[in-house]
């Protein structure tokens, strides 16, 4: 019995030691923003990444583990732009977490603080699986990663003021090695500019932006709509008349349409990790870009 | 001498002008030195001008937008601009839904052999073209506390039906919600799902036998959500018992009580899982159901007492290239007992002889859905049900033959289906299924061939695991 008594108090007093580690704990709905949490929050978040770079995060199910996950999270990490629409209000409503609903605190999107381009003009679902927001794909370019930074050390402050200072130094840290890595990839990727290439999804419409990429086509005949027979057959026709050197194809896509147009149209499938963990160099936000662009100036000389 | 005076002032005169006259030629030299100048700057200037127009001209459109200066200001409201008086409008969905029947048996006959009649829109429904219901959905925050949420249902008999209406709490702490009003129950896994996401035109036998298709009345739901990584849900409902198995009894106060329980989480990356329980203490009150006498007329019997339900349901979804739209394999399975206690009357317009009853009556089914391409999805399902044999005292004691009562005769109905769709977006499903049918438990299987189209406008729905 007293070895019983011992252990319970033992577990109680282990209990009541948990919180003294009141890390922030944080949802992120992709890898990339998991990525970004952990360059700012360091080790006072405690992370759980909703999503991996092989999943295509506007299909993803309410998951029971996701939302037993928004049930005890201090922060909701999303893109926004209607980006996660089919499942992230489910788990906030399902998690009964009044504190990551959509306006509090709690909840940020890093669409909030970005110009999105491609808004569409006429909202209609005739015209594919359109966002009326905007473009939601922004990672890949890495001036909206450093507004994100900025603005998700200011939100993780204001969560947790007694850390506002730590979150704020490791954003200028962040902010320091970011700005010059931009620059490296500036420099190298000056030959990529007007490169013409054809991509699978507008989720690369950043990236073409960025390096200045001239987007040739899309294998998506509308946004979210998989090809068929006949629009690839067109598509070879227009190609073949202004040829691509690439056509871009990311980690999570299935890469049988592109590699049936690439032998038609000669032009090599280059599959961009797209996201943090799409391929073993990109470890983090930094090898997600280095990787992109090595894998980018490989066949884009 | 007049004249040499005159001379000297002219030559006074002119040696004052003179320098006057050289400056004017100095400054004639610096204006063409200042013009050639002027027109050698111009001149790299033009021409600088032009490169850079040749330049862009040659330049590729990405590159014309890297130059282009950045924007300034960096927050940019999502919202853009509503109409007056819009800007709070709910989000609101409509489903269109239809379809076409063929059945090899009469489909007024379908009934659900040794179990007493639902009272549900069970059964293949009728032959030929069929409109479906049409739900339209509207939901909305009402405030920060509460959100509000409401499915309205148009038949095809052109009549309105509420199937859902119901509060919710926004605000509750420590993973509590509450809901009221009328709602499906949560128990199960296929009672809270809408018609339009099931993956079989029809609900399972079981859910058609003890349920009616779906269990809901008018009442309330608290749920808490515990704080652990391992999904772990409880719940617990009460109403006012206006729905099959149960009847409203004309009492003050709650009749039944419903108790659930969830638990689900992840197996490696691939993998994800929900199993449940659920327990429903429910009573009836004449609770009536048509029968037929020796001679084959209509008669009216009622079943009075408690009913007590089981149900344990499971679901596993396999995802093996993590995008569910590729491929996905989604297995579930859900039983059901359920013990009913009390009377039973006989005739109760006519002879309303009545004597106990007692029945264990029980249930399941298995269905998989696989999604094998892009779009293209193929399901099978297997359903059971076993009747038992009831204790009816009438019989029991003599008074009645037990052929008194075709409708309660031992049985054991199953139905095999199978189940192809066609998914061209998240907003259209056009599916045909195939049912080798024995609910009625005698005579021939009926081979039932259906077809059905869905549709999904206006908001974005999110669904449920």
């Amino acid at each position: 019995m007293l070895r019983f008594i011992r252990s319970a108090l033992a577990l109680l007093i282990l209990a009541a030691a948990l919180p003294a580690n009141a890390a922030i704990k944080v949802l992120a709905t992709t890898a990339d923003w998991g990525a970004l949490t952990k360059e700012i929050g360091g080790d006072q978040v405690n992370l759980y990444v909703a999503t991996s770079a092989l999943q295509d995060v506007h299909r993803v199910d309410a998951k029971p583990s996701l939302v037993a996950r928004a049930r005890s999270a201090d922060l909701v990490f999303a893109t926004g732009a209607e980006l996660e629409i089919g499942w992230l209000p489910v788990l906030i409503q399902e998690s009964g977490n009044s504190r990551i609903r959509p306006g509090s605190p709690g909840y940020f999107e890093a669409a909030s603080v970005l110009q999105l381009v491609e808004k569409p003009e006429h909202f209609d679902r005739a015209l594919g699986d359109i966002h009326p927001q905007g473009n939601p794909h922004v990672q890949l370019d890495p001036h909206n990663i450093a507004r994100v930074a900025k603005a998700l050390s200011e939100r993780l402050a204001q969560l947790d003021g007694a850390h506002a200072e730590y979150y704020q130094q490791r954003e200028k840290d962040f902010e320091t090695r970011w700005n010059s890595a931009i620059q490296r990839w500036d420099s190298k990727a000056a030959s990529l500019k007007g490169a013409p290439i054809v991509v699978m999804h507008s989720d690369q419409s950043y990236l073409c932006r960025w390096l200045g990429l001239q987007q040739l086509a899309a294998i998506e005949p509308k946004p979210g709509m998989p090809p068929t027979a006949g629009y690839l057959g067109q598509l070879v026709t227009k190609l073949k008349a202004s040829p691509p050197k690439a056509i871009l194809v990311n980690a999570y896509n299935d890469p049988k349409a592109a590699q049936w147009l690439s032998q038609r149209v000669n032009a090599p499938v280059i599959v961009l990790p797209f996201s943090v963990g799409g391929s073993t160099e990109a470890k983090d936000l930094f090898g997600l870009f280095d990787d992109t662009l090595d894998k980018l100036l490989a066949v884009l000389k | 001498m007049t004249s040499s005076k005159a001379l000297a002032a002219l030559l006074a005169l002119s040696g004052a002008m003179l320098p006057t006259l050289s400056q004017a030629a100095d400054d004639v030299a610096s204006l063409r030195a200042e013009l050639q100048a002027l027109k050698n700057d111009y001149k790299t200037r033009v021409d600088a001008l032009e490169t850079r127009i040749a330049t862009l001209e040659s330049a590729p459109v990405g590159a014309l937008a890297e130059t282009a200066p950045e924007p300034q200001a960096m927050p940019v409201p999502a919202q853009g601009g509503a109409a007056p008086g819009t800007a709070f409008n709910p989000a609101i969905s409509l489903i269109l839904a239809g379809g076409y029947t063929d059945t090899s048996q009469d489909p007024q006959s379908w009934r659900i052999g040794g179990f007493m009649p639902s009272g549900g829109e069970v059964g293949p429904g009728e032959r030929s073209f069929n409109l479906g219901e049409s739900e339209i959905t509207l939901a909305a925050n009402v405030d920060p506390y509460f959100s509000a949420q409401m499915t309205a249902a148009l038949t095809p008999e052109d009549e309105v039906e509420v199937e859902e209406a119901f509060f919710r709490t926004l605000a509750l702490p420590e993973g509590f919600t509450a809901k009221g009003g009328r709602f499906f129950s949560g128990f199960g896994y296929l009672n809270e799902v809408h018609a339009h996401a099931w993956d079989f035109i029809d609900q399972p036998l079981a859910y058609q036998a003890f349920f009616g298709n779906q269990f809901k009345q008018d009442g309330l739901q608290v749920k808490w959500l515990a704080p652990t990584d391992l999904f772990l849900e409880f719940g617990a409902e009460a109403g006012n018992g206006d729905a099959f198995p149960a009847t409203r009894r004309n009492r003050n106060g709650l009749n039944g009580a419903t108790l659930f329980a969830h638990v689900g989480g992840d197996v490696g990356d691939a993998t994800s899982w929900r199993a449940g329980a659920a327990f429903l203490d429910q009573r009836a009150a004449d609770r009536a159901f048509e029968n037929v006498d020796e001679f084959g007329l209509p008669l009216t019997d009622a079943f009075t007492g408690k009913s007590r339900t089981w149900v344990v349901d499971a679901v596993m979804k396999w995802t093996p290239v993590g995008d569910p739209n590729r491929r996905q394999l989604k297995v579930q399975g859900e039983y059901m007992r359920r013990r009913e206690t009390g009377e039973l009357a006989f005739d109760t317009e006519g002879s309303d002889l009545s004597d106990g009853y007692r029945s264990t009556q029980s249930g399941w089914y298995l269905q998989g859905v696989y999604q094998f391409l892009p779009r293209w999805r193929a399901g099978l399902r297997y359903d059971s049900l076993d009747s038992g044999t009831p204790r009816i005292g009438l019989v029991d004691s003599g008074v009645l033959p037990l052929s008194a009562f075709p409708a309660l005769l031992p049985a054991d109905p199953d139905r095999i289906s199978i189940m192809l769709d066609w998914n061209p977006s998240e907003f259209t499903r056009l599916r045909a299924q195939y049912d080798w049918d024995d609910a009625r438990n005698e005579g021939d299987r009926d081979r039932a061939f259906r077809l059905q189209y869905i549709y999904g406008i206006g908001a974005h729905g999110a669904h449920k695991f």
